[in-house]
């Protein structure tokens, strides 16, 4: 509608990430699937309120990355995580920081969409009432609300919140699961591959919706599609064979990477 | 050669080097195999048929039972002689009830009752328990001592078969339980109308009796369902408990590979060694009563465990992975994850399996022969304590007996034990629908 606006904001948001914090730093971070190491010691930081797509030739490590995020990778048996992560400056790994609270700010959207086989209403209100975020039910009508308008599903669903998820479409389903991690109001956002299951419509209205939250959350992504980093991502990061080959400014790894793999990879000459 | 324009012509040839893959064979080879499924399937209908026909045409005929309905005289000669029932309470206990119904018979027959052979001939086509049945209405009320009331008495068993048209009338009297002269009293009552077939409320209610036209199955039913009961409420929690704590928490080590073997192979372990152990360890050792329900109930605890442990982590494996992850993904703890998501997901599979562990329940008797419920007990059992019977052991005990009225009660107790199956399958698969509309 106002383009100015619009790039006006996108420039702010731009200046904002050029001096940007970590918002998470992974450090030698390792990982071993029982004896077979998938990661190693990869050193990636991911900036607040920005994009950062970790892009990847199958098997190379890229998901095993964001479920260390959020300490998904504990529910893997024989998983072990060595090297340091942090949030802000907690360390995510350490005994002190609880697991549940850790999930709570750093929420996650899988691969397919996978709402819980209840209403629509009860998949967005099942995270708040589990952390405890409302007091009474007009709260929680406020927060399913809010959570369903910044997902862009509100209009689509706002008549039907009491019929059940799984009857909504694949790419409503999946806006539906990000609004169910947008409900407990998380700082980052982890996604995986979430648009693979997807027709192109619904891609792209969740990749619309990616470039909104950013200015209000820290989004990680890991992608298959060259054109979906290119197009949603501020930063990317290029993994192969459980190492990070290069990480950098998302226009520079399409342009003139550092790496030759990089270029081949982004070429289409392996993968 | 030199027709360049048809590359096409090359692809007919390609198909006569095209490997036979004998095309009709595959598709003859599917029609045998169907052709299999269909007999095999007709197979297992025309035997399930053959059993329900002949438990059904077997059994049918117990629920309705011969009776006399005919004016009884309380006689108070016959009753209380002295007239002593002020004082002494247990004569109208003990008085010859069934002299008063033969002198009520041989009267509506015009028999004189001096006829000693006729009238014990006549006393034998009453049932023994019109004592019980007299007996009662006196104490019930003993006004009526010395009136004449009209009362629908038993006939006997034999009179029964004989009625319902059991017995071979071919062979000489002598050889049959019942002669011809009872045979032309039979006649003669039923074209009066007294002698007639009723609905048989008794096999549902009484209590076990040595005389087929007096026995029931009530005490079989009330101990089955005190069974049930305590199945329902000791397994379910505990197989639920168990399977749940083996599938999301237990560490995968040797031990647990081990209990998971066990437990496969209890599952498999012959229900009659489940009795031993009851007796060994319930009886014996803890010094539970013998012939109780609850002794049974705790040994077909022991039993369905396992079914229902299977089913229950069969159908908790079975819910997505997805769902756990977005419920861990969300901060959920386990528990939480287990309880809120994975469980009642898991619902429909957990039930179908309690309630085949509870069918299987209902249908065994060998390990109840061993803790001594195979045992003749007339009186209702008001707690789980109390000596009972149960279903499938009654039924046991009925085709023991000689009696053709026997024969017949059996099938009906058949009849009972099958209703209460489908019953419980048509709960389950309304629970299961219940809960598959819900999620």
């Amino acid at each position: 509608m106002n383009m100015m606006s619009e790039s006006a904001v996108e420039k702010a948001l731009d200046q904002k990430m050029s001096d940007a914090s970590h918002k998470m730093i992974g450090k030698d971070v390792s990982v071993y699937y029982g004896e077979k190491r998938a990661l190693f010691d990869v050193n990636l930081n991911v900036r607040e309120n920005t994009v950062t797509a970790l892009i990847g030739p199958s098997g190379c490590g890229k998901s095993t990355f964001l479920r260390c995020l959020n300490r998904m990778n504990d529910t893997i048996e024989n998983c072990r995580v060595t090297g340091k992560i942090t949030l802000d400056a907690d360390d995510i790994y350490d005994q002190n920081i609880d697991v549940v609270e850790l999930r709570a700010r750093v929420g996650m959207v899988f691969q397919k969409p996978n709402p819980f086989p209840k209403t629509i209403y009860e998949n967005i209100s099942y995270g708040p009432r589990i952390h405890g975020l409302s007091k009474n039910k007009a709260d929680m009508d406020q927060i399913v609300e809010a959570s369903l308008q910044r997902a862009g599903l509100w209009g689509e669903v706002k008549d039907r919140l009491h019929e059940s998820g799984t009857g909504l479409s694949g790419g409503q389903q999946q806006r539906l699961c990000i609004a169910r991690a947008i409900a407990v109001s998380p700082e980052v956002i982890l996604m995986d591959e979430p648009c693979s299951a997807l027709d192109p419509i619904a891609t792209a209205k969740v990749e619309e919706l990616i470039h909104e939250l950013r200015a209000n959350y820290t989004i990680v992504i890991v992608t298959h599609s060259m054109q979906q980093a290119a197009r949603v991502s501020q930063r990317t990061a290029m993994f192969h064979l459980g190492q990070l080959v290069e990480e950098n400014d998302t226009d520079k790894m399409f342009t003139n990477p550092d790496d030759q793999r990089t270029q081949d990879y982004i070429m289409g000459r392996f993968g | 050669m030199t027709d360049v324009v048809s590359p096409a012509a090359g692809i007919p040839r390609a198909k006569s080097v095209r490997r036979d893959i004998g095309i009709k064979r595959r598709y003859a080879a599917e029609r045998r195999f169907r052709a299999y499924g269909i007999a095999a399937l007709s197979f297992g209908i025309i035997f399930l048929m053959l059993l329900l026909w002949s438990v059904v045409s077997k059994g049918y005929t117990a629920f309705q039972q011969t009776m006399i309905t005919m004016p009884v005289e309380f006689s108070q000669q016959i009753i209380d002689p002295q007239n002593e029932r002020a004082t002494n309470p247990q004569k109208l206990m003990t008085a010859n009830y069934p002299v008063v119904a033969r002198n009520a018979l041989a009267k509506l027959l015009n028999v004189s009752v001096d006829d000693r052979v006729a009238s014990r001939a006549i006393g034998q086509m009453l049932s023994d328990g019109v004592r019980v049945q007299l007996r009662d209405l006196v104490v019930a009320n003993p006004a009526i001592i010395g009136t004449t009331q009209t009362v629908r008495l038993l006939a006997s068993g034999d009179i029964d078969s004989a009625y319902k048209g059991q017995i071979d009338l071919d062979v000489g009297q002598e050889n049959r339980k019942i002669n011809d002269q009872q045979l032309g009293w039979m006649k003669q009552l039923s074209d009066s109308g007294a002698l007639a077939k009723h609905f048989n409320s008794g096999i549902f209610v009484n209590g076990a009796s040595s005389r087929p036209e007096a026995a029931g199955v009530g005490v079989a039913l009330i101990g089955s369902f005190y069974m049930m009961l305590i199945v329902l409420v000791l397994s379910l929690p505990i197989g639920v408990a168990a399977s749940i704590y083996l599938e999301e928490f237990a560490p995968k080590n040797k031990f647990t590979d081990l209990i998971e073997v066990n437990i496969n192979n209890l599952a498999a372990v012959p229900s009659i060694v489940y009795g031993l152990l009851g007796l060994a360890v319930f009886v014996n050792f803890m010094g539970l009563p013998r012939s109780a329900s609850f002794v049974g109930g705790l040994v077909l605890t022991l039993m369905t465990l396992p079914t229902i442990i299977i089913a229950t982590r069969a159908a908790l494996k079975a819910v997505p992975p997805s769902i756990r992850a977005a419920a861990l993904g969300l901060g959920a703890s386990k528990m939480q994850t287990i309880f809120h998501h994975v469980l009642p997901l898991a619902m429909p599979g957990i039930l179908t399996g309690t309630i085949i562990g509870l069918a299987h329940a209902l249908g065994e008797t060998a390990p109840l022969l061993l803790i001594g419920m195979v045992a003749f007990v007339a009186n209702y059992p008001t707690t789980p304590l109390d000596p009972s019977t149960a279903l499938p052991v009654q039924i046991y005990m009925w085709a023991n007996e000689a009696e053709r009225a026997f024969v017949e009660r059996t099938s009906g107790a058949i009849i009972i034990l099958l209703l209460f199956l489908i019953l419980m399958n048509v709960g389950a698969i309304l629970l299961r629908r219940r809960f598959e509309r819900r999620w």
